[in-house]
């Protein structure tokens, strides 16, 4: 029953509402608070109400009226404006009333007036007054039951009354019949006015609008209202019953018809989220009987995903029982995802935040680091030049005729030495790859030469029982191009870090030719993986390396075999990757060592990281090889994994491009910086071998070799010229891998000079010189002495400053004399003891014992004539000299010499102190010709 | 170089001695050296300088060792992991640096370069000796970059004077037979 409202009713209610609405209705009173519109405008006239869209249950709404007291309050408010409305009707009509008769007397004072005058008239004529008094009375009676007469009516009768005629005359009655037939005429004519305007009065009141109708008109005044406001806002407004059968509702946007809505439920309605949490939502306030507010987001088929604020309010019966709850939801969907956005961009700034300061930590932490390794670098830098050279100082030293214990020292000295430079050149590679230093070269080198030379120095540095192998397939190109001093690094850093963590067994590399592969950090990512299978469906079978060794000769057949069999498709590939001129080689270094447990897989590339502080206390080393290695293997393109069973071994694998020289068939071997280290027969059987095995070998000769083998292992003809097979003598360590690039100028340069020579005695010169040369202080000494002898005044100038001492000297000697030079305060107390001097320079400030005490010594022994405080303060004396100096020669030394102290100016070297410890005089720094010119002349003249 | 005529090249060296005597690069006491150059001793201010580079080096060397090896070798203890590297920094400035050390090798440094009258060398070497009293860390490194740059000036320098100096012993080597009274002075 679709309540429908006109569109031109607005026109008839205009009229309506100016009659029937009180101005005068307090405030409260309103239901609904609507602008009382002008006389000719209405607010509505242009607004076009649409259909409506609610859809009632009218009996519903009657019962509700009934029961509900809601709705019996509304009902009642309505009934009281109507009253009250009527009540204001009946006061005006009253009022009205109240004026009518008010004129009505005053017209009746005025004929009562005329009256008396009349019968004045009369009573002066004389008889006939009753007559006329009756009349006036049948008139006055008339007048009185006339209807309301009008005051201008009165005013013309008043004027009317003037008779010219005589009275008692003919003439006189006629016209006084005249007139009085005149006013009655008017009487009637005013009677029948006052009957028409009850007619009108009571037409009117007809037309009156009945209490109902005009509710009705209230009613849907408001609701044209309500629907005007309503009528776009996204709001739905119902009301159901007790059993959330919906009774009314209003929807804006239907989309179901009536028959679907009402008497049903929201769950019958609609399916889909959201709409049984409303429906329990609903009946919660139901039960609880308090309104309620909450956001519900719908995602029906119906109207899709929409969030709507419910507003639901429990709507309770006359007895206080809860009937039904009106509902009224809003759609915010749009507030809530807006809402739900700033929440986001809220969150995101908040992590952001925290990502920033997270990031600001980092910077931090990075730059002290960074500042931390720039100094290291050049730190190391500083210690690898004096330490390089102390190595090889000690490799020369080791050359010479030792004892065993000697022997042991230096063997000691040499691998702490050779640890501490290992060390720094590890820091400074690191460093150098960090910061991007690091230039790789590009030359062309033979992949089998570097393995087979990795391998045989390690098989010469081996301190173990291992067999070292070496595979390289042959579809290997027998050139390619590439930075081999990295590449060998890399190897021989692998290599060894296997060695050192296999006991027995053996250790090997393995190389061949694979696909290039589809996405490097791809498979970088998968580097800590552990699963064997994935990587020895690559190796051709080298998985197997961590069986037992027994196996490995047929192992070793089979692989070739293996390797023929995929000969055809590498060799395509390998062919493909030749037109690009780029392969990708993979190694793999393997042992059967004690392997890597799983949770170290992740550390293990860390710089300083080994898998465990008992490995680094095992095992030594710095945990920066596998950290440089891989570095090494990035910067060149490529990629190093590991796989590992613990207690069985583990592998390394990295995968290298090279560009493949073109020129590779060609004989042009001038730039292979490994092959000029070998004879040249070597080289030929070389080219195309591929396997390489270093058998175990006894420790005996090793351990024999150990020490001495460090200079002939320099020898060129070292090198065996069969590639499989033991070597006869071991291979330096230190001069190719041990020391790298600046590291190997000084120790190198050593190392030459002793290898040049086949005498070890040669050496022994060189390193004689160097002494000499580092002792010059003490050489010119001796000569010094020697000269002074010569000369009459002998003077004694204790310098610890060679430049000083340079100076001095030549000044002395310009002047014509020549002195004894000695280093230090206990130098010149057992130079003082040794002979006797005339004079004294004595510099004050000196390293082991200062001016000031010696002369104290001195000044003591002239007093005392023994040298026990100097013995005392620690200086070792000559006893036999002591003994020919104080018995033959007292008087001459225990003449006072004088002692001049060479002043510096400094805070520490004040006059006072000087003369205080027993000096003559002093001169300050620097001595000028003049000054020291003064002095002797002072003293020795 | 020959062509050059004797005058001319005596004029440059006493131009440049004139600057670094001007500069303050040098004081009297380098004339002090070269009165002390004779017959005898022909290459006696060279021979001095050349000692005093060696040994300022190795001073220097000491120097920078004393002031940036405990750093480095905590470091070295850092990346061993033995030590954290806020203790590293702080040990550094507390403990670790031997400012006692320092100072001998700067008394040294100074009185080296006093008596050749290294006179700006010397006053950076108060400087620094004064820093190093007051253990101030900051101070000593500003110090040492101070004293590298005025001991690689005063080396360009001299190195340049001794160079003008053998032209000029060459040039008169080959103008006369008797070079000797040029070599006396070159100052005169």
């Amino acid at each position: 029953m679709g309540c429908e409202m006109k569109s031109d009713q607005p026109e008839d209610l205009d009229v309506v509402l100016t009659s029937m609405w009180p101005e005068d209705m307090n405030e409260a009173g309103r239901q609904f608070n609507v602008e009382r519109p002008g006389g000719d405008q209405d607010m509505l006239e242009e607004v076009t109400i649409n259909k409506e869209p609610n859809i009632v249950d009218f009996q519903r709404l009657m019962e509700l009226t009934n029961y509900s007291d809601k709705g019996n309050w509304q009902l009642a408010k309505l009934v009281k404006n109507w009253e009250f409305k009527q009540a204001n009707v009946v006061r005006l009509l009253r009022e009205e009333l109240d004026q009518l008769s008010k004129q009505q007397q005053e017209v009746e004072l005025k004929k009562l007036e005329i009256l008396e005058e009349h019968r004045f008239e009369k009573d002066g004529y004389g008889g006939d007054k009753r007559h006329i008094s009756i009349l006036d009375e049948n008139l006055r009676y008339l007048y009185q039951d006339a209807p309301k007469r009008r005051k201008d009516d009165v005013v013309s009768q008043g004027e009317i009354v003037a008779i010219d005629a005589e009275y008692d005359s003919v003439v006189y009655w006629k016209q006084r019949a005249m007139h009085l037939e005149k006013l009655l005429e008017a009487s009637l004519q005013r009677e029948q006015v006052l009957v028409e305007k009850l007619q009108e009065s009571i037409d009117s009141l007809e037309r009156q609008s009945t209490p109902v109708e005009e509710l009705s008109q209230v009613l849907k005044r408001a609701d044209n209202f309500l629907h005007f406001v309503l009528q776009n806002a996204p709001v739905v407004i119902g009301h159901q019953d007790k059993d959330m059968r919906y009774r009314f509702i209003f929807n804006h946007f239907p989309s179901l018809g009536e028959q679907d809505i009402i008497g049903k439920t929201d769950v019958e309605i609609f399916t889909g989220a959201g709409v049984k949490e409303s429906q329990d939502f609903k009946r919660e306030v139901l039960e609880r009987g308090l309104p309620a507010k909450r956001e519900i987001t719908f995602e029906t088929e119906l109207f899709g995903s929409k969030t709507f604020l419910i507003y639901v309010e429990p709507v309770f019966s006359k007895a206080g029982e809860t009937i039904g709850v009106n509902y009224m939801g809003m759609e915010v969907t749009d507030q809530v995802r807006k809402r739900e956005k700033m929440a986001k961009l809220r969150e995101e700034i908040a992590v952001q935040k925290a990502k920033e300061t997270e990031l600001n930590k980092t910077i931090h932490i990075t730059e002290e680091t960074m500042r931390a390794k720039q100094m290291l670098a050049t730190m190391s830098h500083e210690i690898r030049s004096p330490l390089s050279g102390v190595v090889s100082m000690t490799e020369i030293l080791a050359t010479t005729n030792l004892d065993k214990e000697q022997r042991q020292l230096l063997k000691v000295m040499l691998s702490s030495g050779d640890l501490v430079l290992q060390l720094i050149n590890d820091i400074l590679d690191l460093s150098k790859v960090e910061s991007g230093v690091m230039k790789l070269e590009a030359a062309k080198f033979r992949p089998r030469e570097v393995v087979k030379h990795v391998l045989q120095t390690a098989a010469a540095s081996l301190q173990k029982l291992l067999t070292l192998e070496g595979h390289v397939a042959e579809d290997v190109p027998i050139e390619v191009i590439g930075d081999v001093l990295r590449i060998r690094q890399i190897l021989t850093n692998l290599i060894s870090n296997a060695i050192k963590f296999t006991h027995e067994g053996k250790v090997g590399i393995n190389l061949y030719v694979v696909p290039e592969p589809s996405d490097v950090n791809e498979q970088g990512s998968e580097k800590k993986s552990r699963d064997q299978s994935s990587l020895s469906a690559n190796t051709n079978g080298n998985g197997h390396a961590d069986n037992s060794p027994s196996c490995e000769e047929s192992e070793l057949n089979s692989t070739s075999c293996d390797q023929n069999g995929d000969q055809m498709d590498q060799d395509k590939e390998s062919r493909t990757k030749a037109e690009e001129r780029v392969v990708w080689i993979r190694c793999d270094v393997y042992d059967t060592g004690i392997g890597i447990p799983e949770h170290a897989m992740s550390t293990l590339f860390k710089k300083y990281m080994q898998v465990g502080a008992d490995t680094a206390r095992k095992y030594g080393g710095t945990g920066l090889g596998l950290a440089i290695c891989k570095q090494l293997v990035e910067l060149m393109g490529g990629y190093l994994t590991v796989s590992s069973v613990e207690q069985h071994g583990s592998t390394f694998t990295f995968v290298l491009p090279y560009k493949v020289s073109s020129a590779s068939d060609s004989d042009d071997t001038d730039e292979l910086s490994d092959t000029d280290q070998l004879g040249d027969d070597g080289y030929d059987d070389d080219l195309n071998s591929g396997v390489f095995l270093f058998p175990p070998r006894t420790l005996g000769t090793l351990f024999s070799s150990q020490i001495n083998g460090r200079i002939p292992k320099l020898l060129p003809n070292s090198y065996g010229n069969n590639c499989i097979g033991l070597l006869d003598s071991p291979l330096p360590c230190i001069n190719k891998e041990g020391i790298s690039e600046e590291g190997s100028d000084s120790s190198g340069g050593a190392m030459e000079t002793a290898s040049s020579v086949p005498d070890i005695d040669n050496i022994r010169p060189v390193a004689q010189k160097e002494q000499e040369t580092a002792s010059e202080c003490s050489s010119t000494n001796r000569t010094g002495v020697e000269k002074s002898e010569t000369k009459q005044h002998k003077i004694l100038l204790v310098e610890d400053n060679k430049i000083n001492i340079m100076v001095a000297k030549s000044m002395t000697k310009q002047l014509g004399y020549a002195i004894d030079v000695v280093s230090n305060g206990a130098e010149a107390v057992k130079a003082v003891q040794r002979s006797s001097y005339h004079l004294i320079l004595m510099d004050v400030c000196m390293p082991v014992m200062d001016g000031l005490q010696a002369t104290r010594l001195i000044r003591s022994f002239e007093e005392t004539g023994s040298w026990d405080e100097a013995v005392k303060a620690g200086v070792e004396m000559e006893a036999t000299s002591h003994q020919s100096c104080s018995t033959s020669q007292v008087e001459e030394t225990r003449k006072r010499v004088p002692i001049v102290a060479m002043t510096a100016n400094t805070v520490s070297e004040s006059a006072d102190e000087c003369y205080a410890n027993g000096m003559d005089s002093f001169v300050s720094k620097p001595i000028t010709l003049q000054s020291l010119k003064q002095c002797l002349q002072r003293y020795l003249v | 170089m020959l062509g050059l005529s004797l005058d001319q090249l005596r004029t440059d060296m006493n131009r440049l001695l004139a600057i670094l005597f001007h500069q303050g690069v040098l004081d009297e006491q380098f004339l002090q050296l070269q009165q002390l150059q004779d017959e005898s001793s022909p290459n006696f201010v060279s021979e001095v300088v050349n000692i005093y580079f060696h040994e300022s080096e190795k001073l220097l060397r000491n120097l920078r060792a004393l002031l940036y090896l405990p750093i480095s070798l905590s470091l070295l203890l850092y990346l061993i992991n033995e030590v954290k590297m806020s203790d590293v920094l702080c040990r550094v400035d507390r403990e670790l640096c031997d400012y006692k050390k320092m100072e001998i090798q700067l008394n040294q440094l100074m009185g080296s370069s006093s008596s050749i009258g290294a006179q700006r060398l010397r006053n950076v070497c108060i400087a620094f000796r004064a820093a190093s009293n007051h253990n101030n860390r900051p101070g000593c490194l500003r110090a040492l970059e101070l004293l590298e740059y005025e001991y690689c000036y005063l080396k360009n320098k001299l190195h340049e004077l001794f160079q003008i100096e053998q032209q000029r012993m060459l040039a008169a080597a080959v103008r006369y037979p008797a070079p000797h009274q040029h070599l006396n002075n070159p100052q005169a």
